[in-house]
């Protein structure tokens, strides 16, 4: 890849805090069993349904019993009134180590460094990090109604655009200060379906042209209808043990190089330009011993394309404001200089709530072991994954941030 | 500018009237303090005790130094407009029928960042003045408004949507005896509204108004009786179907209390126009304007009572009118619960002694009906719950406020020595 920026030295908190330790490493932990169920539109079946498939097939796929199973973690918006405690006793585990993530879009990354410290700890000798949400003909509707105070307070009365209002408020800021065009964000999303013309559980299915993106149906300026996710149901899951362990079980697995999140960054920011990574990054790529340039595959949290613009940036691949530039150099598909969310990613794959957060990790694991199939990026070994998850009133507040590499089976 | 609102073709009575909807109703408990100041059009937020930062949104404790005290308090509404949006669809019914709908980001002066409904002659990325009134669910909202006025700005349909604005909109006056009905019928006309029916009673008596009323061109005289509900459902049956706003100026007033009257003869007078008589005009002309809330540019929009200040403490020498007044507002408090699920407002005028024979021994000051009639004007404009006409009443709901039971002791020291 190129356009790499030196990976910095000692990490500076912009926010003021300061790290007082360095991060100890996560060696020793492997990443297998990545778990893509196909997702729908909708889904007549439950959130618990599809944790259970997503699971049941990770299991399977390590050849392990569920009461086998020590260390659960799940992400998920449409569980109500269950939690984490609920599914235990649901699909019969008994584990030593269980977590509730409620991330969103970030949820992936966080949920795997618990699981990897749980396990390096030998608080857990292996967990199952499960995201799946189902989607109902009304339930994307009543999961905004109840999604944050914040936002019940004071963004939904205001026209109720959901999340497309807000993301559209930042595009508009950001097309203003850094010049980015519609047709910048379009080069994003063409060439997702074009990747996720290869993935047969993507949603989305016909080819998009960049005349299609622009003459798209308006949703909230400047936002059309190729810049929104399509809600779907679906699940996602992956297994946390050690490298041993994975070895003693034949399964090809990946290693964490680095993984960094972070919470409300910024907030004195008068609308978001930029994400919490910023803070962390220069930490991520000084645990990883890396540089952009070393990176063959990047997933960014796609929800809406000037998302991944601000990742693009803030994970150090360009500098701030000249995202636009950068997609318009290179070649975002399978195939080109600059493989980016190689299975279609939210914006064509389609939005499983939760699971959302999980598509880039388990497509990254898939990818950096060989195991990705009809998308599969060449020569593979180094992948980077970021989230970004929750509008609690006008911008993300959670961002996390990981660097995978294929481990030596 | 703002496009001109035209006067609403005659309505066809084949189609369907819309069902009312609403924006979503769901606050916090903090949040209500918003709408508490929308009520009375004043725009505050919550400013840290401790150490000064103004809060939005509502929060529980404060931001900075994590404070719980924070009291919600006037402040600038000055910022800037960072970004925009115009959303032109929704999964909320009430904005899926407006669309598209505007909103912005605002950076304010005081320091936090607002998500707000953006008036369509704010320029993009401007300065602007922000304001704070009820939307259709009764919740108070922030409106982006530009510095300066600009033509026809009150008819821009974000900001109509949140005020009982007049315009076009046809009133009923219930009570066409008080020297009020044509000073408030001449007030409604210059703001717009396009037909004052002004209800009389006991017809067979000479009005002193009369010459006054019928000199006013949109007005037209009908007869009713609030202590009749024959008559109330009569006219409901005639005209409800066209009363947009509904100003009930009825009322009975005799001085006195339990112990300067000799029986309740006047009590129940008072209770029979003040009381029951707004219950009466409720139950025959409430259903109809709740199910036309959405009934385009002259939907039904505003109930309006006209209250004595006293109804919150009684007056020296005024109890069982007093008494009356505090009846009719515990009513039009229930009422504006029951109103609310339509997204009808429902306006508490409360006034000062008025200039009239009954008040003549009160000293001034003292309401007059020109007064009166430019608060309720003003109120409507500005879609409010709560409007407080007169130095007197203001006067009394601040000492309410700062403690109600020394100005309970206040208001009934020295009674004994005169009213």
């Amino acid at each position: 890849m190129s356009d790499s920026r030196a990976a910095g030295g000692q990490a500076v908190d912009q926010n003021g805090g300061g790290i007082s330790r360095p991060q100890q490493s996560y060696e020793g932990v492997a990443l297998v069993a990545p778990t893509s169920i196909p997702y729908q539109r909708y889904s007549i079946e439950t959130a618990h349904w599809w944790i259970a498939r997503a699971l049941g097939t990770a299991l399977r796929t390590a050849g392990m019993k569920p009461a086998e199973l020590d260390g659960f973690s799940v992400s998920s918006f449409t569980l109500f009134p269950d939690t984490a405690v609920g599914l235990t006793q649901h699909l019969g585990l008994t584990p030593r180590w269980l977590d509730h993530i409620p991330m969103g879009g970030a949820s992936g990354v966080i949920s795997l460094r618990k699981a990897a410290r749980a396990v390096q700890a030998g608080d857990a000798d292996i967990v199952a990090c499960v995201a799946g949400d189902t989607n109902h003909i009304d339930s994307f509707r009543s999961l905004l109604s109840s999604f944050s105070r914040f936002a019940m307070d004071a963004s939904y009365p205001y026209g109720y655009g959901g999340p497309n209002a807000n993301f559209a408020l930042l595009t508009d800021r950001y097309m203003h200060e850094y010049g980015a065009t519609r047709e910048d964000f379009g080069r994003i999303c063409v060439a997702q379906r074009h990747n996720a013309l290869n993935n047969p559980g993507a949603v989305m299915k016909k080819p998009l042209t960049l005349e299609q993106y622009l003459d798209a149906r308006p949703i909230a300026d400047p936002i059309a209808l190729f810049d929104c996710v399509m809600p779907c149901a679906g699940a996602e899951a992956f297994l946390v043990m050690t490298v041993e362990e994975a070895q003693r079980r034949n399964l090809p697995f990946a290693t964490i190089s680095g993984a960094i999140e972070r919470h409300n960054a910024h907030a004195s920011d008068p609308i978001q330009l930029r994400g919490g990574w910023t803070i962390d990054i220069d930490d991520l790529w000084s645990q990883a011993g890396c540089a952009p340039a070393d990176i063959d595959l990047l997933q960014t949290y796609d929800d809406y394309p000037v998302i991944s613009m601000m990742q693009i940036e803030d994970l150090g691949f360009c500098a701030k404001g000249t995202a636009a530039q950068f997609v318009r150099d290179h070649d975002l598909t399978v195939t080109g200089d600059f493989p980016h969310n190689t299975s279609g990613g939210q914006l064509s794959g389609g939005q499983a709530g939760a699971a959302g957060g999980f598509i880039g990790l388990v497509e990254a694991i898939r990818q950096v072991t060989g195991q990705a199939g009809p998308t599969q990026v060449a020569g593979a070994s180094r992948a980077m994954v970021s989230g970004f998850g929750m509008i609690n009133y006008d911008r993300g507040v959670c961002s996390s941030a990981a660097i995978l590499q294929g481990g030596q089976a | 500018m703002s496009t001109p609102l035209q006067p609403p073709p005659k309505k066809n009575p084949q189609n369907r009237t819309l069902s009312p909807t609403r924006p979503p109703e769901a606050r916090s408990r903090a949040a209500l303090g918003l709408t508490a100041a929308a009520a009375e059009g004043r725009f505050a937020l919550q400013v840290c005790a401790a150490c000064g930062s103004v809060q939005y949104p509502p929060r529980d404790a404060c931001s900075t130094c994590l404070s719980v005290n924070l009291p919600w308090r006037d402040i600038d509404p000055h910022g800037d407009l960072l970004a925009e949006t115009t959303v032109r669809t929704s999964t909320n019914l009430y904005f899926r029928e407006r669309a598209p709908w505007r909103l912005g980001s605002v950076k304010l002066n005081a320091g936090p960042v607002i998500l707000c409904h953006v008036h369509g002659d704010v320029a993009p990325r401007s300065p602007v003045r922000l304001i704070n009134r009820l939307d259709r669910a009764g919740q108070g909202v922030l409106f982006a408004l530009p510095l300066d006025r600009s033509p026809n700005m009150e008819d821009d349909p974000q900001l109509r949507a949140l005020t009982s604005d007049p315009k076009h909109r046809r009133v009923l006056i219930t009570e066409g005896r008080s020297d009020l009905a044509p000073v408030l019928a001449k007030a409604l006309v210059t703001a717009g509204a396009s037909t004052i029916f002004v209800g009389v009673s006991e017809t067979w008596r000479p009005n002193p108004q009369q010459q006054a009323l019928s000199e006013i061109a949109q007005v037209e005289i009908l007869p009713l009786d609030v202590t009749d509900a024959s008559s109330t459902r009569e006219l409901a049956g005639e005209i409800g179907g066209k009363v947009d706003i509904l100003i009930n100026t009825a009322r009975f007033i005799r001085p006195g209390s339990a112990l300067t009257r000799a029986d309740t003869a006047f009590a129940q007078q008072e209770m029979d126009v003040n009381y029951l008589g707004l219950m009466r005009l409720a139950q025959s002309f409430g259903p109809g304007m709740c199910a036309r809330t959405a009934d385009g540019v002259n939907a039904a929009t505003a109930w309006v009572n006209i209250l004595s200040a006293h109804a919150l403490m009684p007056a020296p020498g005024f109890g069982s009118f007093s008494a009356s007044q505090a009846a009719a507002l515990s009513l039009s408090q229930s009422l504006r619960g029951e109103f609310r699920g339509a997204g009808l407002r429902l306006m508490n005028v409360f006034t000062g002694p008025t200039e009239d024979d009954w008040h003549q021994p009160l000293p001034p000051p003292k309401v007059l009906p020109r007064g009166l009639a430019r608060s309720i004007v003003a109120g409507l404009h500005d879609g409010l719950e709560d409007v407080y006409c007169g130095d007197v009443a203001q006067d009394l709901i601040a000492r309410m406020r700062r403690d109600p039971k020394v100005l309970e002791r206040e208001m009934t020291m020295g009674a004994a020595d005169g009213l």
